[in-house]
C-alpha cells in the first residue's frame, strides 16, 4: 500500500469553534469540549461515538489524558503528537490510516487555548518553556521566539530576492479584506499598506502588523470514513492528500532559511492527491507572520522561489484577486490562539460545503491547507476536495 | 557513561576561552551545535578543532525594545567558514548596521549565563 491508495477514502463530517477572540470566563479545556461537541454534532454523531482522538497544546505534556476524561470518551486510537502549530494537519493523516485499519470508526481532532486571556498566558508558558525545553545555542542572544526567527527569514527573502517590507504589507492587507468578509474574524478595522508600512516595529523588518493575532479559540472536526461519511448529514469533504516533513528545529539549523520543509510536504500531499498548484480552487497557508505566505506560496509551487512578493502585489490573494488564500481572514485577522492550523481546516471545510457566504469561493471543489509549525520547523500540507473531486 | 558530553566540552572550552567546533571524521563535515554523533552522515567519530573564528552574516535582524528593557538588540546568523552556522551579534556597531553579507570574526565575551561567542566587525577579511 501506498499514500496514494488512501486518497479519498477518509471524510471530514463535522467541524466546530468556540470562544474565538476572548473567551473571558471560559477556560482552556471548557471551549475545546464546546468546540468538540458542535463538530460531533455536525457531523450527525454524539460523543459516544468518538473512538479516535488527536489533540495537542503547547503547554500540558500529557494532552490527551485531560481530554479524554473530560469529553467522556474511551478512544481505541488517540494521537498527541506535537509539532507546533501544523499538528492538526498532521494528525490527519494517522486519524486516517487509524479509520483505514479498523482501528477506530470516528476521530476527534481538537485544539483549543485560553493564551489571551488566562492568567498563566503566552508569556509564562515562553517563560517555562526556556526553563524545560532549553535552546542553549540561541536563547543566550535572547531572541524573543518566534518572532526573530520569521524575521531572520524575511531579511535572507529580502537580501536574496528583492522582496520588501512593501510585498510584507500586501498580505497583510489581504489577509484583512478576507477578514471584512468574516462575521468571525477578530480584526476587521480597515487596514492600509501605509497603516502596515508605518505600524510600531517588533522585530525588524517585522512591524506588529506582519505579526499574527494573539487570541484565544477552539476549533475541532470529525473524520470517518467515506462510506460512513455519504450517510451524514453535511457535504463530506474528502482527503486527497496529506504529508509532514520537518527539517530542524532552531531557526539557527535552518539549511536555507528561504525554503521551508513545505517544499517536501507539498510534493508528497500532490502527489498523494494526484494534483497540482494549478487545480487548487482554495488555499490556506498558517500565515503566523507575512512572510509565511510568501515562503509557502513559492514552496508549495504557486509561484517560483523568489518570486512571491511580486506574486501577492495588486491584491492578487485578496477578494477577487487570482488566487483566493486565507478567506477566513488568518491568523494576522481572523483567529490565532498560538496553534492555528486546526481554523485552516475547518475554513477548508466550509468553502468546500459552500457555507462561507459573502467570502464563498463560487464552486470551490478542491482547497490545500497548509500548516507550520514552531520556528519555520514543522511543515504538514494537506490537500481536501468535494465528492467531484474522487 | 561519566564522560563529558560535548555540550558541557563546548562551554568549558569557552570558558577557558577557545571557540571549538567538531569535524566529522566519517564524511569530513564540521558540525554545530555539538552532538554525538553527525546530523550528515550519522558516523560517531567527531572530533574537536578549533574554529577559525572568521564568519559571514547570513541573517540579521533588529529586536525592538525599550530603553528599559535595555534597548534596540541586533540578533544575526553567521556561516563560520567551516561551513556551519551559528545565531549570534554582532556587538561592535549599532544593530541597524549589521549587513547580511557582512565579514566578521568571533570574540568571546561575558555573557549572563556564562561565556558568549559574540562576532565585531572584521576590517582585515575583504
Amino acid at each position: 500500500m501506498t499514500p496514494a491508495d488512501l486518497r479519498g477514502s477518509v471524510a471530514i463530517a463535522g467541524i466546530g469553534q468556540a470562544g474565538l477572540g476572548a473567551a473571558h470566563g471560559s477556560s482552556e479545556i471548557e471551549i475545546l469540549a464546546q468546540a468538540a461537541c458542535r463538530a460531533v454534532a455536525d457531523a450527525g454523531l454524539s460523543m459516544r461515538d468518538i473512538d479516535g482522538l488527536a489533540t495537542a497544546s503547547a503547554a500540558a505534556t500529557m494532552w490527551p489524558l485531560p481530554v479524554c476524561e473530560y469529553l467522556g470518551i474511551r478512544p481505541r486510537f488517540v494521537d498527541g503528537t506535537m509539532m507546533g502549530g501544523s499538528s492538526f494537519v498532521t494528525h490527519m493523516l494517522s486519524g486516517a490510516l487509524a479509520l483505514l485499519s479498523g482501528q477506530c470508526d470516528a476521530v476527534l481532532v481538537c485544539y483549543g487555548s485560553t493564551q489571551r486571556s488566562a492568567a498563566v498566558g503566552r508569556r509564562e508558558i515562553a517563560q517555562m518553556r526556556k526553563r524545560v525545553d532549553p535552546q542553549p545555542y540561541e536563547y543566550p542572544y535572547e531572541p524573543v521566539l518566534p518572532v526573530t526567527a520569521y524575521a531572520l527569514a524575511a531579511a535572507r527573502h529580502m537580501h536574496q530576492f528583492g522582496t520588501t517590507r512593501r510585498h510584507l504589507a500586501e498580505v497583510a492587507v489581504a489577509a484583512r479584506r478576507w477578514a471584512q468578509l468574516n462575521p468571525e474574524a477578530t480584526a476587521r478595522d480597515p487596514l492600509s499598506i501605509d497603516d502596515v508600512l508605518n505600524a510600531r516595529m517588533v522585530v525588524d523588518p517585522l512591524s506588529v502588523r506582519d505579526c499574527c493575532l494573539v487570541s484565544d479559540g477552539a476549533g475541532a472536526y470529525v473524520m470517518v470514513r467515506a462510506d460512513r461519511a455519504r450517510d451524514l448529514p453535511q457535504r463530506p469533504v474528502y482527503v486527497l492528500g496529506n504529508a509532514s516533513a520537518t527539517w530542524n528545529r532552531q531557526i539557527s539549523s535552518m539549511p536555507d532559511f528561504t525554503e521551508t520543509a513545505a517544499r517536501e510536504s507539498g510534493e508528497r500531499a500532490y502527489a498523494m492527491a494526484r494534483l497540482g498548484p494549478a487545480d487548487m480552487d482554495v488555499v490556506g497557508l498558517y500565515d503566523a507572520f507575512t512572510i509565511n505566505t510568501l515562503l509557502f506560496l513559492e514552496d508549495l509551487g504557486f509561484c517560483a522561489k523568489g518570486e512571491g512578493g511580486d506574486f501577492v502585489m495588486d491584491g492578487a490573494i485578496a477578494p477577487g484577486g487570482r488566487l483566493p488564500v486565507n478567506t477566513n481572514g488568518g491568523g494576522l485577522s481572523c483567529v490565532h490562539p498560538g496553534m492555528y492550523s486546526i481554523f485552516l481546516v475547518i475554513e477548508a471545510v466550509r468553502q468546500l460545503r459552500g457555507q462561507c457566504g459573502a467570502r464563498q469561493v463560487p464552486g470551490a471543489r478542491t482547497a490545500l491547507v497548509h500548516g507550520n509549525g514552531n520556528t519555520l520547523s514543522a511543515q504538514a500540507t494537506a490537500i481536501l476536495g468535494t465528492a467531484e473531486t474522487l | 557513561m561519566g564522560e563529558i558530553g560535548p555540550e558541557k566540552a563546548y562551554h568549558d572550552a569557552l570558558a577557558a576561552g577557545t571557540l571549538q567546533i567538531q569535524r566529522c571524521a566519517g564524511c569530513a563535515r564540521h558540525v554545530f551545535y555539538p552532538r554525538v554523533l553527525c546530523p550528515h552522515c550519522g558516523g560517531t567519530d567527531l572530533r574537536w578543532r578549533r574554529a577559525s573564528g572568521r564568519a559571514t552574516v547570513y541573517s540579521s535582524v533588529v529586536v525592538r525594545r525599550r530603553g528599559q528593557d535595555g534597548g534596540d538588540l541586533n540578533v544575526c546568523v553567521v556561516d563560520l567558514e567551516e561551513g556551519v552556522r551559528m545565531m549570534s551579534r554582532v556587538v561592535d556597531v549599532p544593530p541597524e548596521e549589521v549587513r547580511i553579507g557582512m565579514a566578521v570574526r568571533a570574540r568571546i565575551d561575558a555573557g549572563p549565563d556564562g561565556p558568549l561567542v559574540v562576532f565585531v566587525v572584521d576590517g582585515e577579511q575583504a
